[in-house]
């Protein structure tokens, strides 16, 4: 499911115009990348919590040339999935 | 930053709706995603990641404190991979 048929779902399922769906949709994923930008965790209950982690430079290699480079320190997102969507996840999918 | 953050800033953009229904609205777009996820098929955002169930394999793990081997049950985890628009907002 991508993020125009996320859309489509919500609009079903809240009983909304697209348009307005689209909007709730788009305004939940800025605000969480706006807060992980600004160094803040985010926890949603009973789906899981972004949090940042860093990682501090190593010199790595371009697998093409074998050259060595340095990668500068880096931040990035990690989902820590929760309790419930994790059970859920485990039990009900058939596939 | 929690959903109640999430509802504030999708009630201040809707513009038209209550607390309780922008409440409403956001709480459907995670029952979406969830159940969706919990059937086993992805959720593709671009500009900010894919939420992907992997099937992993029965393995044999150990307890860290005690060093005894134990099996690890095969079981259905869900990962998220951050889109390159994410990791570039988080690095600027």
């Amino acid at each position: 499911m991508n993020r125009s048929e996320l859309v489509e779902a919500v609009a079903t399922r809240a009983n909304l115009p697209k348009k307005q769906a689209e909007i709730a949709v788009n305004t939940i994923f800025d605000s969480m990348t706006e807060a992980l930008a600004n160094g803040h965790r985010v926890e949603i209950r009973g789906f899981g919590s972004f949090t940042n982690r860093n990682y501090g430079s190593y010199t790595g290699r371009n697998p093409k040339t074998g050259d060595a480079v340095k990668v500068p320190p880096k931040r990035l997102p990690f989902f820590k999935v929760g309790k419930e969507l994790r059970e859920r996840v485990d039990e009900e999918a058939d596939g | 930053m929690t959903k109640a953050d999430i509802v504030e800033n999708v009630y201040d953009k809707l513009g038209v709706f209550s607390k309780k229904e922008s409440s409403a609205i956001v709480e459907a777009v995670f029952d979406v995603i969830k159940d969706t996820l919990a059937d086993g098929e992805k959720i593709k955002i671009s500009g900010f990641g894919n939420f992907v169930v992997r099937e992993k394999q029965e393995r044999i793990g150990r307890n860290p404190k005690t060093g005894d081997q134990i099996k690890i049950t095969a079981r259905r985890v869900l990962t998220f991979k951050p889109s390159q628009v994410l990791k570039t907002a988080l690095n600027s």
